[in-house]
């Protein structure tokens, strides 16, 4: 186990150099660069900071100099938020985004295999039709719709929670965000448990299970669930990673400070380095999550051992 | 019961009762809470180009010259100064007043400001803004050292800068982010780091409590400031949120108390709704659109002229923004200080049937007609207004027999292709720095390169540019400016839209909030009553 481990790790070594290298030069291939804007710069201003930034050597230099800095951790100073740099930035948005992710990936599991079993088990009967329409609808409005009729209902017309904002941090400013996040969320996991766990009931080993004699409740839970999840864990790797990166839609509508809008903002700002650093950071995150879900899969499925 | 424990009793409540009426006599602290549109790029005066930006750094730092609450140059750190005969020497006798952490405001530290934003290192983007003061271009292109900068501190109160050339507009430029102060013993202590709440020293109404990216930047009363008996808010805090209609949603359940620039798609709704709080007032800036003076057949000024004849102003200001524009016929807006009534197009007050007559007679005579139409690629960045306006352009156009081809680009890659002059006919605007008319015009001086993005060069009017940059004389440089832009308006190197207007939501219980032809609307002037 600890060697498959090491060995996934080192994997993703070239893995991660290819998606940076990649990364770097389809930045600077994309035209406009970070000083084009509604006010053009004088010339000699321009000169300034592209030698403030070394921007004025060749571009294979300049990646090997980036190459180099990350290799000591250093991310670099964003080219737009100037007071601060990228580790900066991406250190103090990410404990906003996984806040906001995490709980909405805790629920969206909860609710969604809850829903999903729920609507499986009822195969065909007015729950399940309901549940999947609720599930289809779930998938189809999209963030950007349903955070404002959120904001609108919550917010404005009842006032029971804030419109937007993050106040001190404090749990009623995160309701609406982790709502909005997780209802898609709940929406697709359902969907994916429904199908899987009406595939696994009709399965050799579930009826050889009732066959024994196994209570009903012990067949759904055991061994019914178990197999059923196995699609779930794998969507739940990369889906765990776009959501506690943080969703730019839900993070501008709600004035959230995560890293979500920097993958945005970077790009549009052609904030080379921030867009680098941001990266780098998703990318080391689905690796670490995708390995996560591997080991899962070798626990909930004995035809998948993970050998040394 | 005793007489001496009842009184005591009754004493008690009596107290009791008072304090209980009392709590709600002592005044909260009162918040200011503005929807600021975008994220600062910092809080380093030197390194901003926004106005987002200049409404935190304005209400940290006060420059020599501040605003008052309609926008006019005031005295700020300096409480007067005065002029030499030739317009070229100001001295400054600044103000006895101290930074938040104690420590007096020196003339030291502008001379020590105005260096570090020109100094090459220091890549400042609006650096060019202090050209006008004598070696600062050389200074920011290695040219000249530090101490041939026209900037002294002749003793701790008393600055003296000397310009290159007359420029009445220098007090008005003064209030400028770019000419902040900025406190030496601060910034030379922790380098970059100084703008971090916990080093920060501002000489401004307010000092920074909190930062944090993307939620909002809180300031709160510098009681060290030099009139802050009179700063009646206690706390601002700037939400850099950039979705307006969040920004109106939170200002509708009352979490927030003003919006800059509210989106003019939503100005029916407004009107009707909150008709109060929509502020929409005069604003010292331009929409406009670049001809390319250097790419045929747009080379010929009859072209240019009847491209600019046939758009219908009036009906872009009334069907298409519906916002209070006023229709554009002039580089400089009305109303812009050091100036007379702009040089308008000749034929501003033609019928709109007689001009579109003359532009058909105009493409004649260049060669275009209804046999040989005139094809043009009109670019625009990607927002809702430019896209309608563009698509009503294109129409109006079509009467003159031209076809018009719209492009779209995100505005990195607008700019980037109007900078190389990759582009026929684009959209573009401007917004004053300061209250003057060189402010619009410098535009189109061939010497303005990046910015003169038509490449627009006529020796006329650079000739005539130059003169009125000698000129101390304020009525006679209106008149030159004036002339010069006559001669930009025949040569139609640009086609005016619009003049823009500010457009702000203002929660009633706000007072002191007026009209600003700059659009800045410091915190010190204002009062909340709920």
């Amino acid at each position: 186990m600890l060697n498959y481990f090491i060995r996934r790790v080192l994997a993703s070594i070239p893995t991660l150099l290819i998606v940076i290298t990649i990364a770097f030069f389809m930045m600077r291939i994309a035209p406009g660069g970070p000083w084009d804007k509604e006010r053009s710069l004088p010339p000699e201003i321009e000169a300034n900071i592209m030698k403030a930034y070394d921007m004025d050597k060749p571009l294979v230099e300049q990646y090997f100099i980036y190459l180099g800095k990350i290799l000591v951790g250093d991310f670099g100073p964003s080219y737009k938020f100037r007071d601060f740099s990228v580790t900066d930035l991406l250190m103090g948005g990410f404990p906003a985004s996984l806040q906001i992710g995490g709980m909405a990936i805790f629920l969206a599991v909860i609710f969604g295999t809850l829903f999903g079993a729920m609507a499986a088990l009822r195969k065909n009967s007015a729950a399940d039709y309901s549940v999947m329409t609720m599930a289809m609808t779930g998938i189809a409005i999209p963030n950007f719709v349903m955070a404002p009729v959120l904001t609108l209902i919550f917010g404005v017309y009842l006032s029971w929670l804030p419109v937007a904002g993050w106040g001190d941090g404090s749990f009623q400013y995160k309701v609406l965000p982790v709502l909005a996040l997780a209802l898609p969320q709940i929406a697709y996991i359902a969907r994916l448990t429904r199908g899987s766990m009406i595939e696994v009931l009709h399965s050799n080993y579930i009826r050889t299970a009732r066959a024994k004699g196994l209570r009903e409740r012990l067949v759904l839970l055991r061994h019914a669930l178990k197999g059923a999840m196995l699609p779930v864990v794998s969507y739940l790797g990369p889906a765990t990673a776009a959501v506690i990166t943080g969703s730019v839609v839900i993070e501008t509508i709600f004035d959230i400070p995560g890293i979500g809008r920097y993958f945005i903002q970077g790009a549009l700002n052609r904030d080379y380095p921030l867009v680098m650093g941001t990266v780098i950071f998703y990318g080391v995150l689905i690796i670490v999550l995708n390995l996560i879900v591997d080991m899962l899969y070798g626990l909930l499925d004995p035809k998948v051992r993970l050998h040394d | 019961m005793s007489f001496k424990s009842r009184t005591g009793k009754i004493f008690s409540a009596l107290t009791l009762t008072l304090s209980l009426l009392g709590a709600p006599i002592a005044q909260a602290d009162t918040t200011l809470r503005i929807g600021n549109q975008g994220e600062p790029a910092s809080l380093d005066p030197h390194f901003l180009s926004g106005d987002w930006e200049n409404r935190i750094a304005g209400d940290l730092f006060m420059g020599l010259t501040t605003e008052d609450p309609e926008g006019n140059a005031i005295p700020g750190a300096a409480e007067s100064w005065t002029v030499s005969d030739d317009g070229l020497v100001y001295t400054f006798k600044i103000r006895d007043h101290k930074w938040s952490d104690g420590q007096p405001v020196t003339a030291q530290d502008f001379e020590y400001a105005m260096r570090r934003i020109l100094l090459p290192e220091t890549a400042a983007e609006y650096a060019s803004l202090l050209y006008i003061i004598k070696n600062g271009e050389e200074l920011n292109t290695g040219k000249a050292k530090p101490e041939d900068l026209g900037v002294h501190a002749l003793d701790d109160k008393t600055l003296e800068i000397t310009l290159k050339g007359p420029a009445p507009f220098l007090i008005s430029m003064l209030t400028h982010y770019t000419a902040f102060p900025v406190p030496k013993h601060i910034v030379e202590k922790y380098g970059k780091d100084w703008t971090k709440k916990e080093h920060i020293a501002t000489n401004g109404p307010y000092k920074l409590v909190e930062w944090l990216p993307n939620t909002h930047v809180k300031v709160t009363k510098n009681e060290l400031f030099w009139d802050a008996a009179n700063v009646k808010i206690d706390n601002v805090i700037f939400y850099p949120q950039e979705d307006a209609a969040a920004l109106i949603k939170r200002m509708r359940a009352g979490e927030i108390d003003c919006i800059y620039k509210f989106p003019s798609g939503q100005i029916d709704w407004l009107r009707q709704n909150m008709p109060e709080e929509t502020k929409i007032a005069p604003y010292l800036g331009t929409y406009y659109y670049p001809i390319n003076t250097k790419r045929a057949p747009f080379t010929d000024k009859r072209i240019r002229q009847a491209l600019s004849m046939a758009i219908d102003r009036e009906i872009i200001m009334d069907k298409v923004l519906k916002t209070g524009e006023l229709p554009a016929y002039s580089m400089v807006p009305p109303g812009t200080s050091n100036y007379k009534e702009p040089s308008y197009v000749t034929w501003k007050s033609m019928p709109m049937a007689d001009r579109i007559t003359k532009a058909k007679e105009l493409m004649k005579e260049a060669g275009y007609g209804d046999d040989k139409h005139l094809k043009v690629q009109l670019r625009y960045n990607t927002d809702d207004n430019h896209k309608r306006i563009a698509i009503a352009v294109a129409q109006m156009w079509k009467k003159i027999g031209v076809e018009t081809e719209l492009f779209n680009s995100e505005v990195k890659v607008h700019y980037a292709e109007l900078k190389q002059g990759n582009f026929e006919v684009a959209r573009a605007g401007w917004v004053a720095d300061y209250n003057d008319p060189q402010n619009f015009l410098f535009l189109l001086e061939s010497t303005s390169k990046s910015l003169n993005y038509g490449n627009y060069d006529n020796p006329d009017y650079d000739k005539l540019m130059e003169e009125a940059y000698l000129e101390s004389d304020l009525k006679k440089r209106a008149q030159i400016m004036g002339k010069a832009e006559a001669i930009a308006m025949e040569d139609a190197p640009i086609i005016p839209i619009y003049y823009y207007v500010s457009k702000n939501l203002v929660s009633t219980k706000i007072k002191g909030w007026k009209d600003a032809i700059n659009d800045t609307h410091r915190t010190r002037w204002l009062s909340i009553e709920n």
